[in-house]
């Protein structure tokens, strides 16, 4: 059996032994319709209702304002789109930045096609969208605003409550919406704080299920849903829940722990891995200091990354490169931060997890150290 | 209605003494891909072949389909069975030629008698038929010069056959007519394009494929398993051959001049496939190449890597364009293939000018520094094997 060190806990996680058990739990025993009348029908809607009650008191907000969606990019899609319908009628812009995720980015692209104005802003050289930028771009014509809270390439954590403070200094209409996908478990999140009407998070990031998406709607916030139906989830999403995969969810959140524990020590082990990787000589950091300690992202200049990707898959070690194919396609992130083209086809994101030991990244240093010496540099 | 298919020889019928032993294959080859459809006859009568369908749930459309795609047909036909007595032929011919007659204006009457106890004689079928059609849809006109359709009545020993028109076969020879060739397949557009249009001429199809992992990834090697399934839907089943191919590119990588990267790459990849073509009894190898596309191809290029092959070479793309390329690409359903990004030969080896017109002798110079034969047999004792079908 060959070893796994696996490093790509941003693409997705292990699940953890609470979610498998509450899976099985919900498949087996509890495995009736949430919306019908009778008692096996209510056994089931509150495993739901109990997952939402976990999901608001983690992230601060009332039980009435999480809706449970299909995945991270279903919860995006139906914010995105339901607020800026809702809000068209006062307005043309939209402004997000250049480095959210595909299904952010795509969305508001459609939306730019059917006439609406939108800014995208550049992240500076730590990965962050500059607050000035913000305030730049949002106007009285902002309907919709779209900012993540931490980017999944670099890690970088961006300045949401300074687009809170901007929308309403101008005393714009716009909503606002994050995408805490990469945040949602891993750091202190509290939305009754931070500002945003509309939140997105995901179960496969921290050791849940695949399958299910939370998305937040400020109380008194109205949109469409995608969605249309039985009127499951207060009509936000039709269609017979997953209760599975959502009670799934809830062992995750309960197995999470202490968020501000752990993330001091991932801070520590973020550093350690800087540092043992910057020893070698061979890497340059892409991933500033103050980025979100579980992604650290880092460039093996002469080596594509796609190369050293299957060099270390053969040594079990899994890492993520920023380039779906040998083609030349980089993370476009790291083009917007302005880095070169050689750096951003050598680039790796290591994604850590709570159960990373010091031992895993000494594996990847060894192994980062192997490939430089046994691949071929790629001619440039 | 009962149905046929029948299937007509198409430059099958010119080869003289051959003829037999093509329409053998052809046979044989028609009953291999019949497999699974149903209980099914395949008989011959001069140079027509019949498939006759024995149960009721034999699947007739596949069965349809799978026809188009082998070659040696050049052109086949699906017929409606009916007795022989011009009263069931009357009868059947307007209620299953009523789509066709719906969608056309003009047609004519071709009736063919191979049996002679036939009371109605040819011309006497073609009024019959012909006027019973004029009746059924009275929109039609008979046109013996320039018909929109041609509808054919066969009257042969054990029944009669209607059928109009004909459908268009995949052409060329019987796979196997030909002998056995091996094509150099990488995941791109040509290679698989390379392979159809040889297997086209009677090949029996060997493929050979070089990988070079971590360079390369296994996606790209499925991406190779893929394109050979489409072209064995035409061709048959294809022994396939992966290469380890790793050592040797970096070996050239370490010990030959930059800008013979690609030529050196080349020659030793003829070589292995020259080797190993020999021992799976393959009579010449196949690529994809045409000539311009990318520096390799120029005629330079091609003199330097032939110089290396102990066999023949052929390369049935050479004088076309790309768009007809693509167009055969797409009609056997491997565009959409070809086109997705995982890189076989890979593009860190690829020299940043890489030399277009190699002159005599100027390779061999380039590979002095390699020690080709330990590098080939190492490479050829790693090979893994596998059918594609």
């Amino acid at each position: 059996m060959k070893r796994v060190v696996y490093l790509d806990n941003s693409a997705t996680t292990e699940p953890c032994q609470k979610a498998i058990q509450n899976i099985n739990h919900a498949l087996t025993d509890v495995w009736g319709n949430p919306s019908s009348l009778y008692d096996l029908g209510f056994n089931a809607q509150m495993l739901v209702d109990d997952t939402r009650k976990s999901v608001a008191t983690m992230l601060k907000c009332r039980e009435d304002e999480i809706y449970f969606m299909g995945s991270g990019t279903e919860a995006n899609n139906t914010a995105i789109t339901g607020a800026v319908m809702s809000r068209k009628k006062r307005g043309k812009r939209i402004v997000t930045t250049a480095i959210e995720h595909p299904s952010v980015l795509e969305t508001i692209k459609r939306l730019e096609d059917d006439g609406f104005e939108v800014v995208y802003l550049k992240p500076q050289e730590n990965g962050e969208i500059s607050v000035d930028d913000l305030r730049a771009a949002i106007n009285k014509d902002t309907i919709f605003v779209s900012i993540m809270l931490v980017n999944n390439e670099t890690g970088a954590i961006q300045p949401v409550k300074a687009a809170s403070d901007a929308i309403k200094a101008v005393s714009s209409p716009a909503l606002l919406h994050c995408d805490g996908v990469q945040a949602f478990g891993k750091m202190p999140i509290n939305l009754s704080e931070l500002g945003v009407d509309l939140f997105t998070a995901s179960g496969h990031k921290i050791h849940g299920p695949k399958g299910v998406g939370v998305l937040y709607i400020k109380k008194g916030i109205t949109i469409k849903p995608l969605i249309s139906g039985g009127g499951q989830e207060k009509n936000m999403r039709s269609g017979t829940e997953s209760v599975p995969l959502i009670y799934g969810l809830k062992g995750a959140i309960e197995s999470l722990g202490n968020i501000n524990e752990n993330i001091k020590k991932q801070k520590e082990l973020w550093l350690y891995a800087k540092n043992s990787l910057l020893d070698t000589n061979l890497v340059v950091v892409n991933s500033y200091n103050d980025v979100l300690p579980y992604i650290l992202n880092v460039s093996v200049e002469g080596y594509r990354s796609e190369t050293l990707l299957h060099f270390l898959e053969a040594e079990g070690i899994y890492v993520s490169s920023g380039s779906a194919c040998a083609k030349g396609e980089g993370s476009y992130v790291l083009k917007e931060m302005g880095f070169s083209r050689n750096r951003v086809d050598s680039a790796l994101r290591i994604s850590f997890s709570n159960n990373t030991t010091k031992e895993e990244i000494d594996a990847l240093k060894t192994a980062l150290i192997s490939a430089t010496q046994k691949l071929r540099r790629s001619v440039k | 209605m009962k149905e046929i298919i029948l299937i007509k020889d198409g430059e099958l019928a010119l080869k003289g003494l051959n003829r037999r032993n093509f329409e053998d294959k052809m046979v044989a080859t028609i009953r291999r891909r019949l497999k699974g459809l149903g209980k099914v006859s395949v008989e011959r009568a001069q140079s027509t072949i019949y498939i006759k369908p024995v149960d009721d749930d034999f699947d007739f459309a596949e069965a349809l389909d799978r026809m188009g795609r082998i070659f040696g047909i050049a052109a086949f036909s699906r017929a409606c069975v009916c007795d022989k007595n011009i009263d069931d032929i009357l009868s059947k011919a307007p209620e299953y030629l009523a789509d066709t007659m719906k969608s056309i204006k003009t047609f004519k009457v071709e009736a063919k008698r191979a049996d002679k106890a036939f009371p109605l004689k040819s011309p006497e079928i073609c009024r019959e038929v012909g006027g019973a059609l004029l009746r059924a849809f009275p929109h039609l006109r008979v046109d013996v010069h320039n018909p929109d359709e041609v509808i054919t009545v066969e009257v042969r020993d054990y029944a009669a056959y209607i059928r109009a028109g004909q459908i268009k076969g995949a052409g060329g020879l019987p796979v196997g007519t030909a002998g056995r060739a091996q094509v150099l397949i990488s995941g791109g557009i040509d290679s698989p394009v390379a392979a159809y249009t040889m297997a086209k001429r009677g090949l029996v199809l060997n493929a050979i494929h070089f990988a070079s992992p971590p360079y390369t990834s296994v996606r790209a090697e499925q991406k190779v398993r893929d394109l050979l399934s489409r072209v064995a839907r035409y061709s048959g089943v294809i022994k396939l051959a992966i290469v380890p191919f790793t050592e040797i590119q970096e070996e050239i990588g370490k010990h030959c001049p930059e800008d013979y990267f690609t030529l050196i790459m080349r020659r030793m990849m003829m070589r292995i496939a020259c080797r190993v073509s020999e021992s799976d009894g393959c009579l010449g190898l196949i690529t994809g190449e045409s000539l311009g596309q990318v520096a390799s191809q120029t005629l330079p290029a091609i003199a330097a890597t032939d110089e290396v092959c102990t066999m023949p070479v052929l390369r049935p793309l050479i004088g076309m364009d790309k768009e007809e390329i693509i167009a055969i690409s797409k009609k056997i359903d491997a565009f959409d293939i070809s086109i997705l990004p995982y890189e076989d030969c890979c593009t860190v080896f690829t020299p940043k000018h890489p030399h277009t017109k190699p002159k005599k002798g100027q390779c061999e110079l380039a590979e002095e520094k390699l020690d080709i034969e330990p590098l080939i047999e190492r490479a050829i004792s790693g090979i893994e094997y596998s059918y594609i079908e």
